[in-house]
């Protein structure tokens, strides 16, 4: 059960198109994240990375297919699945602490002022707040507005944590910190987590597992490429070890090239029910590698 | 000069009062005996012709008369002549009451028509249709069927103010941003709470805008409502001062309407002030 927390099965989504026909964003998406796992979605603008998140989110519906999560079908959203959004989505008019506290008191209905107040607060200052939970969210910058936004979800204490690209709006050293912080948190707790984003080196320095897609529209799940990297890793140093070049170098390949020639043409044998897993460098096993590289 | 902008803009303004009012003195003022003429048939004549002094009051009449009504604004002489205080208090009360109703059924009927696309397409036609028409078009009709003035005129306040609100809150509902929305929808947070804690916080600025608009119409319209109906009322004072040729009191209601309708502007743009939020 638990290599299959999250289980894509079989998802579409279609839009209606002009003149009776539908566009398809993609087709035919399976997908197992186990518990605990951190997984990073890469694929160009329009591939429907999104459109997963929201689906996962309850947010939105697939057209087809179907997702479970703990083995039962997602209807609607859930408490259960906090998502942190690309433009942090605070309310402007409620402090860092209502915005959070709104989350908790959202989460247990019956809790008094008190606890709700004393859970809020443990939150922001997980987030490195703590100081700051009476200033509205026009008073801080960037990156201390998305703080409160995972303040916001870690506060429900949810089973999956999805993140749309949540540090893709801030300055380089402002992201670091923040992905540094993002990954301490998620390990600690042993958070799933589903996030996207467009930032290769974020990818490498966050996930477990990278998943590649293809181009929209008829998009596809091409590949899962697992990260070679040790867990221990520290974000000034990853680009020291001998695998992340390998790592990069097949990510960025895929985001040039092959993410279009991929979906008109996948090799022979790819099941989309089974996209390959890719291990690189010296630590992977040898048979995989070549045959999955040579595009 | 480097005093703030406001002292200077506050001196200039006090300065073109003063022009202003010196102007108006200089107009009204006589030009000194126009015509020999026999005394008895000057005092027929009357001053303008005599001395060519204005009909038209000096700033100085007009002061004694605010100062005669300030020192005793409620006083009671007959039904025709009741103090400024009264009149006021008249027009307030039925603006305050037709502005409370409009409220009451602009803002939950602007939530629906907000919230659902349905209603607010079958609602479009009806406000497209009844937005245009003057308030007091309605007077007949409130008067044939609700058979008193003073009632007739608080509907007549209802429906002026009725739809800049109904407007805004729709608009202000309906504009509310998806994210904010998705947020509480990610939350489970049901439909009540979520009106209550999402959607009017995020739409109250646009809601107040509305209710600002809507004060200043009710204003406009009570004046010309209460000529129409007579009796008491503001409206009613300044016209029954023109039946009296008392252009001192009909300028000095002028000012008075002024006052009172800037009040009511201030206090809902402090309204608006407390439930607007930064970005």
């Amino acid at each position: 059960m638990t290599d299959r927390f999250i289980s894509v099965e079989g998802i579409s989504k279609r839009y209606p198109a002009p003149g009776g026909r539908s566009t398809t964003i993609f087709e035919d998406l399976w997908l197992r994240v186990g518990q605990g796992e951190f997984v990073c979605v890469i694929g160009h603008s329009g591939c429907g990375k999104t459109t997963v998140l929201n689906i996962l989110a309850g947010l939105d519906q697939p057209s087809d297919g179907a997702i479970l999560v703990d083995g039962r079908e997602i209807r609607g959203t859930s408490l259960d699945r906090a998502v942190i959004f690309q433009g942090h989505a605070l309310l402007p008019w409620k402090t860092v602490l209502g915005n959070v506290a709104y989350a908790v008191s959202s989460r247990w209905r019956s809790a008094g002022r008190q606890e709700i107040e004393a859970r809020a607060m443990r939150a922001i200052a997980k987030v490195g707040l703590a100081g700051a939970e009476h200033k509205r969210p026009s008073e801080l910058s960037g990156g201390m507005k998305q703080r409160v936004g995972i303040a916001r979800a870690l506060a429900i204490e949810p089973k999956i944590l999805l993140m749309d690209e949540p540090f893709s709006a801030l300055d380089a050293l402002t992201r670091g910190t923040l992905q540094e912080e993002a990954r301490r948190i998620c390990r600690e707790t042993g958070q799933t987590v589903y996030m996207i984003t467009h930032d290769v080196d974020e990818a490498i320095y966050l996930a477990d597992k990278i998943v590649l897609m293809t181009n929209g529209p008829n998009a596809k799940i091409a590949e899962i490429v697992e990260n070679p990297l040790p867990a221990d890793r520290r974000q000034g140093d990853i680009h020291h070890d001998p695998n992340f070049y390998a790592v990069r170098n097949h990510l960025i390949d895929f985001l040039v090239s092959r993410s279009v020639t991929f979906r008109d043409a996948p090799p022979a044998g790819w099941d989309p029910r089974h996209p390959p897993v890719v291990r690189l460098g010296s630590a992977a096993a040898p048979a995989a590698e070549p045959a999955s590289r040579a595009a | 000069m480097t005093a703030p902008l406001r002292l200077r803009a506050l001196f200039l303004s006090l300065l073109i009062l003063v022009l202003c009012l010196g102007a108006w003195q200089i107009a009204v003022s006589g030009s000194g005996a126009t015509a020999d003429m026999d005394p008895d048939y000057a005092k027929l004549m009357g001053q303008t012709a005599t001395t060519g002094k204005s009909a038209m009051p000096s700033p100085l009449d007009v002061g004694k008369t605010i100062w005669g009504h300030l020192r005793d604004p409620f006083y009671v002489r007959g039904s025709n002549d009741k103090g400024i205080g009264i009149q006021l208090a008249y027009s307030l009360g039925r603006v305050t009451l037709g502005y409370l109703i409009a409220v009451l059924v602009a803002i939950p009927v602007g939530f629906l028509i907000g919230m659902s696309p349905l209603m607010g397409r079958a609602l479009d036609p009806f406000i497209q249709l009844l937005k245009p028409v003057s308030p007091l078009a309605w007077m007949p009709l409130a008067l044939y069927t609700i058979k008193d003035s003073g009632i007739s005129s608080i509907f007549v306040i209802f429906i002026c103010s009725v739809w800049p609100m109904l407007i805004n809150t729709a608009f202000g509902v309906a504009s509310v941003r998806k994210e904010w929305l998705n947020v509480a929808r990610t939350l489970e947070v049901g439909p009540v709470r979520r009106a209550f804690t999402v959607i009017l916080p995020a739409a109250a600025p646009t809601i107040l805008t509305g209710m600002r608009i809507s004060i200043g119409i009710a204003w406009l319209v009570i004046v010309a409502a209460e000529m129409l109906v007579g009796g008491t009322g503001i409206g009613y004072f300044v016209w029954n001062e023109w039946n009296n040729l008392s252009i001192t009191n009909v300028i000095t209601s002028i000012l008075v309407i002024g006052v009172v309708g800037m009040i009511l502007d201030q206090l809902l743009a402090q309204a608006q002030r407390a439930v607007t939020f930064p970005e």
